[in-house]
């Protein structure tokens, strides 16, 4: 039908409870096969909330879902049973932020991985270990026969992230969901678990929607960008674009804001407030309120999506002006 | 830029009303535990108030009247094996039952926070000697423990008191402690310390209100406990003396009757089963009304 | 209020040239406690050996990984734990000499990470930030807890009845910056104080804490992991690893040389910003080690590209490398240590 691995239309996530939270609103995102997408946004921009929306992971009392989430042409939104089993950690898989909490602490790792080639693949259990000892080799785990026999916390934060990588990458996935995998980690370790999954993802050939906060993360994971703020995608492209011609302000402001070349003393351009609590549909810009550029005219109305180059768009009024003089 | 930014407003200004008003608005919105509130508030009104309700005298007996059926004129439940109208002595019983089911939690509420939260602020050694004497008395059944103070101790309201009082403040210091040495590890208590403020100040002002809410449920949850052991203490006749009414003495002198009259020896029981079980329902109820964190 | 009434500053007492702060040889080992006699199984060296000066009105900036020790170092300065070993003087005063922690804790106050965990759930803030001037008997708590609400962007009308889960991070924060101000301190530690907040959120607050230090004459150590924060927030930089310091310089000089390998691999660590030139070649494999039982000589030594067997007996000291007050404790520094390439790599 298409040639996309990941096709998202106007999805709509809304919790219901004592309030309202219009978490996602209309957000559109396509990712080809192979392609490795960061989803870059502050906390409550409804990055995470879009990872579990795929692997449909949230509440279905609380949440209503509208719009189209489709990989590989199979619409995720109607899977139920066996086949949704088979969609996660089959089809796609995810890696979480906190490895100590993802994986279960009673089986010994190596029974981890196996236990989900086995479900997946419907192999033996021996040929099942030997995919989770190739696996642990792949992510480079020292002595990994010794470590298939160690209990998750045994480990060390960085090796917990590597099982957990091999876990998720165990039945090769064509689609792989990073929910902040390095932010717990340290720096030193931080790196080594993104140049592996680097590695990872030019060897296996999958897509990886990658989230995080962090922009230097961002850029050395991904190939395309898309910035996140209040259930929207504000900006798109790919990474040199982002950061070399960033047209949003918010994500002008973001820029500024990691301190990468700043001088010491300088005052900081800050973005003032903080973000919308999202009780209502954005009926106008989410970001105007809080924008240094925003008239009139943008608090009337939802911005138009402007497109200066294919697979580029950026929501907002104000794209085309020049950046302003500091 | 001025500092003084437009800061959103992270909450609406009705979410503004204490934590109480919260509590106690969640809980109104729960109907069994309304139900259960109203049956424990009318025992204790009705325990309360009995010598002015109008009922007969709960001792006085007749040998002519004795063990009449529930719904006898002039004795709507009936009468006991002495022919004392059950209503009146269900009724004044209850003052003697929920007194013992309730007041030694209430003790053992104020004895183990003490105790508990003591042991946890400080620490240390001060924190193994008290909790080591704490896990000695929880290594014993409560009613084992309860059975053996009050064998000890010898029958009667007080010593009733007093033992229960004993079984339930280990279960409570533990709480207390463990409640307490979580609240210990956060950062404001170490940002209160880092003021200057002594170990006092800082358990009064910081920890005391953190801490309480949690041992309050938890000691609420041992009412019905307490109860039951109250009534099986007088059951087995180290509780209250005859011709005392209550609850669970009652029983014990109904139980001949269970061939001649069932119905009107279960009565004691269906009280103490129904007032423990309210108490249960009440306290799970109080539970996650305090849980809810908007 | 004014600035001048908001800020009961304790008086200076030793004049510029004496630092604010010295901590000399500062120890903290925790013991791991089992079985039922709580006897003790291991110890953690959270801290071993730590001296560094805080001077009057700079920013000194800690970095290092987990487990080496800075948030420790932060809590054993303030008072908070107790230390095993080591000096603690404060302009000149050495803390259970002629200073008691009473007043050591007028003079340093913390802003913590966790911007929630530090505020009392159960009081109004104006309560919280009230809570210190009154224990130390300050003139008109409330009154002040009210000024410096204001002066950290929270206007009291609307703000100082609320309970800490009616604000947002940001302000959270604001309100503990607030709540250390109205001890008036001399000296704030903030232990990764803005590492919690949105990106956006944490340059408004370093905005603020640039003003106040401004304006209250104030002196911080700035705990972070965040390098692109302490280089734009410090003046000298500090960095720790497995309880010990390896190096401390201006941060100028740090960002042009890194003289510990350590430090280089922290560096070279952080994410490039530049999608054309991005980092192909992780600065070290494996995880810190654990602080339970660290490496012999110099704790680096296991990861180290440049470790040679004299690393792994003998402990390095820290000394002067270069001109400003660059120190490193590395033998490749130290002409003399014997180490094959001392002296031969910048």
């Amino acid at each position: 039908m298409t040639d996309k691995l990941l096709e998202i239309d106007h999805l709509t996530v809304r919790f219901k409870g004592a309030r309202t939270v219009h978490a996602i609103n209309d957000l559109s995102l396509s990712l080809g096969p192979g392609e490795t997408l960061a989803l870059l946004g502050e906390s409550g921009s409804g990055k995470s909330v879009t990872l579990k929306a795929l692997l449909r992971l949230l509440p279905p009392k609380r949440t209503e879902i509208e719009g189209d989430i489709r990989v590989g042409g199979t619409d995720i939104l109607r899977l139920s049973g066996r086949s949704l089993q088979r969609y996660r950690g089959g089809d796609v898989s995810m890696v979480f932020q906190e490895p100590a909490l993802a994986l279960d602490p009673v089986y010994t790792v190596g029974a981890q991985i196996a236990e989900t080639v086995m479900r997946h693949k419907g192999v033996s259990r021996s040929e099942a270990m030997e995919v989770a000892l190739d696996m642990l080799k792949r992510v480079k785990i020292p002595s990994p026969e010794r470590r298939l026999q160690n209990y998750p916390h045994e480990l060390s934060g960085g090796m917990r992230q590597r099982v957990m990588i091999a876990l998720a990458l165990a039945c090769r996935p064509r689609l792989l969901l990073a929910d902040e995998p390095t932010t717990a980690l340290d720096a030193t370790v931080q790196i080594q678990i993104l140049l592996l999954l680097r590695e990872l993802q030019k060897e296996f050939g999958m897509g990886v929607i990658f989230v995080t906060h962090d922009i230097g993360v961002a850029v050395e994971i991904s190939e395309r960008i898309a910035v996140m703020y209040a259930g929207q995608i504000v900006e798109e492209g790919t990474t040199r674009e982002i950061i070399k011609d960033p047209r949003h302000p918010y994500t002008r402001g973001l820029l500024a804001a990691n301190l990468h070349d700043v001088a010491r003393g300088e005052r900081l351009a800050a973005i003032p407030g903080a973000p919308p609590a999202l009780e209502t549909r954005p009926a106008s810009c989410s970001f105007a309120p809080r924008c240094a550029l925003a008239g009139p005219d943008c608090r009337a109305g939802l911005p138009p999506v402007v497109t200066p180059a294919p697979r580029r768009r950026v929501a907002c009024l104000r794209a085309d002006e020049a950046v302003p003089a500091e | 830029m001025a500092l003084t930014e437009t800061l959103e407003p992270v909450q609406t200004p009705e979410a503004r009303k204490g934590y109480w008003a919260g509590v106690a608005q969640r809980l109104a919105r729960d109907p069994v535990s309304m139900l259960c509130l109203a049956v424990v508030a009318a025992l204790i009104l009705a325990a309360i108030f009995a010598p002015y309700l109008g009922l007969a005298d709960p001792y006085k007996g007749s040998m002519i009247a004795r063990l009449k059926p529930i719904g006898t004129p002039g004795h709507l439940l009936g009468t006991d094996e002495q022919g004392r109208d059950m209503l009146a002595r269900l009724i004044h019983g209850g003052r003697l039952t929920l007194f013992i089911g309730l007041m030694p939690v209430v003790f053992a509420f104020f004895i183990g926070s003490a105790l508990g939260v003591v042991a946890g602020y400080v620490g240390g050694r001060l924190n193994t000697i008290i909790m080591r004497v704490v896990d000695v008395f929880f290594a014993f059944p409560s009613v084992l423990l309860a059975i053996a103070i009050s064998g000890a101790l010898g029958a009667g309201i007080v010593n009733s008191l007093v033992s229960l009082t004993i079984v339930f403040v280990p279960p409570i210091t533990r709480v207390a402690e463990a409640v307490t040495s979580g609240v210990r590890s956060l950062d404001y208590i170490d940002a209160a310390r880092a003021t200057g403020a002594s170990a006092l100040t800082v358990i009064r002002v910081h920890v005391i209100g953190n801490v309480l809410s949690p041992i309050f449920v938890y000691a609420t949850s041992l009412t019905s406990v307490c109860m039951i052991l109250a009534a099986g203490l007088s059951f087995l006749g180290i509780g209250v003396r005859p011709p005392e009414p209550e609850w669970g003495l009652m029983l014990n002198t109904l139980r001949s009757a269970i061939y001649v009259n069932p119905w009107l020896s279960a009565l004691p029981g269906v009280m103490i089963f129904v007032t423990s079980l309210c108490l249960n329902l009440l306290s799970d109820g109080v539970r996650s009304a305090m849980n809810v964190r908007d | 209020m004014s600035a001048t009434e908001l800020y009961d500053r304790l008086p200076d007492r030793g004049g510029p040239g004496q630092p604010l702060l010295t901590v000399r040889g500062l120890r903290k080992y925790f013991p791991i406690r089992g079985g039922i006699l709580g006897r003790t199984r291991a110890m953690v060296q959270a801290v071993d050996g730590v001296s560094f000066e805080v001077r009057k009105g700079e920013t000194l900036g800690i970095v290092g990984e987990s487990g080496c020790g800075k948030s420790t170092t932060a809590r054993l300065a303030v008072g908070l734990i107790e230390r095993d070993e080591g000096d603690i003087i404060f302009d000149g005063d050495a803390l259970g000499d002629t200073l008691s922690l009473r007043e050591l804790r007028r003079g340093i106050q913390m802003v913590f990470q966790d911007s929630y965990a530090s505020l009392n759930p159960r009081l109004t803030i104006e309560e919280s930030v009230a809570f210190g001037a009154r224990v130390q008997g300050l003139s008109d708590p409330m009154g002040r807890a009210h000024g410096l609400l204001a002066r950290v962007g929270l206007d009291p009308a609307r703000f100082a009845q609320r309970y800490p889960h009616e604000l947002s991070g940001g302000q959270r924060q604001r309100v503990n910056i607030a709540r250390a101000l109205a001890m008036s301190p001399r000296l704030v530690v903030l232990d990764e104080a803005v590492s919690a907040l949105d990106k956006s959120v944490e340059a408004q607050v370093l905005n603020l804490l640039s003003d106040l230090r401004a304006e209250f004459g104030l002196t911080y150590i700035f705990i972070s992991h965040d390098l692109n924060v302490v280089r734009y927030i410090s003046d000298r930089v500090l960095v720790m690893y497995l309880g010990e310091v390896v190096e401390v310089a201006p941060v100028d000089a740090i960002w042009a040389r890194q003289a510990h390998p350590y430090t280089r691999s922290l560096f070279s660590a952080m994410p490039s910003m530049d999608p054309d030139n991005r980092t192909e070649e992780p600065p070290l494999t494996g995880d810190p080690p654990n602080p339970i039982d660290p490496p012999e000589g110099c704790r680096f030594h296991t990861r180290c590209p440049f470790a040679a067997t004299l690393c792994g007996r003998k402990v390095p000291k820290l000394r002067k490398i270069g001109a400003d007050g660059h120190l490193a404790a590395c033998h490749l520094h130290d002409p003399a240590s014997g180490h094959p390439k001392a002296g031969k790599i910048a």
